[in-house]
């Protein structure tokens, strides 16, 4: 294996700077909400690993359907590790907006339209790694792969639209929701400064993780590759 | 004029949404890192496990050839 080039050791390092960052002006910077108090600082978070989540099941769809047009096993490879970096990434979401929901909706979860759709679509990504463990072949675990993603691509943008499309009390910071939602709050720029660098640090985040995990993929394919060539 | 109320105290759910998130990326991470070290372990096993049986094969088919030859001169005696 080669070792570790030059630029990603300085994204390894970014990402460190981006996330520290992002934790003091979420957590220093950013002033307290007047209504909910400290617990509104975990929705930088929220929605930074929101937003790495869905777009990172969007771009696994992409790399899907580039796999089965150009058959290339280096496509699979990184259509793991998106998936795998956006489900952690989705998961955290989960658990953040749970702790959030405790205090402001007074549970920690409802069956409401968006927390419905994150759970569906949280559970999709789980499956896809349960299902491919069970195919051995590569190429046929790659093409399944690849069609699974592209199926479960669409939960991605259903699960951003749930809140704007359906009536429920998950608040829509960005743009405009149900009346009924809530924990609706307006940002000042304080706010707006913490919560679009936490979306660009969340993205440099993924962009590094990504690019580590597709090293330990094509690794783990080499592996794979000298235990068949043993065997034959 | 009232005074405003005061926020609700809820920095407890605040340190517990943090603590979570460090937690899980570090776990992440960490199995990263181990899954990393173990398969380098795999490879560098089954690299010398090749490197083995190639001398192996080599071994044998040399053998065989010695004994091709040999077979060859007593015949010819």
């Amino acid at each position: 294996m080669q070792p570790k080039p030059l630029t990603l050791k300085i994204l390894d390092i970014a990402s460190v700077l981006a996330l520290a960052i992002a934790t003091y002006l979420a957590l220093i910077y950013a002033p307290e909400e007047a209504v909910m108090g400290q617990v509104q600082r975990v929705f930088y978070f929220h929605i930074g690993t929101a937003w790495t989540g869905l777009l990172g099941f969007l771009f696994a769809a992409g790399l899907g359907i580039t796999y089965l047009v150009q058959q290339d096993i280096k496509w699979d490879i990184a259509e793991v590790a998106a998936v795998e970096i956006s489900a952690v990434f989705f998961f955290i979401t989960i658990i953040l907006g749970s702790i959030w929901a405790r205090p402001i909706w007074n549970t920690w979860w409802t069956w409401d339209p968006r927390l419905t759709t994150a759970a569906i679509t949280e559970l999709i990504y789980v499956a896809y790694f349960m299902l491919r463990e069970g195919i051995e072949d590569p190429e046929r675990r790659a093409r399944f792969g690849a069609v699974y993603t592209l199926v479960g691509g669409l939960s991605a943008p259903i699960t951003f639209l749930s809140i704007r499309l359906f009536r429920t009390i998950h608040p829509v910071v960005i743009g405009s929701g149900d009346p009924n939602a809530q924990g609706n709050f307006a940002m000042t720029p304080h706010m707006e400064v913490a919560f679009f660098f936490g979306l660009f640090a969340f993205t440099i985040i993924f962009i590094d993780l990504f690019w580590n995990r597709i090293r330990l993929g094509q690794l783990a394919a080499k592996v794979e590759q000298l235990q068949l060539n043993l065997m034959r | 004029m009232f005074p405003l109320d005061a926020p609700p105290d809820t920095s407890a759910y605040m340190i517990a949404g943090y603590t979570v998130f460090f937690i899980v990326a570090a776990i992440y991470i960490v199995s990263l890192l181990v899954r990393w070290r173990n398969l380098h372990q795999d490879m560098t096993t089954l690299e010398a496990i090749e490197k083995e049986n190639k001398v192996k094969k080599e071994k044998t088919i040399k053998s065989a050839k010695r004994k091709a030859t040999k077979k060859k001169i007593d015949e010819k005696k």
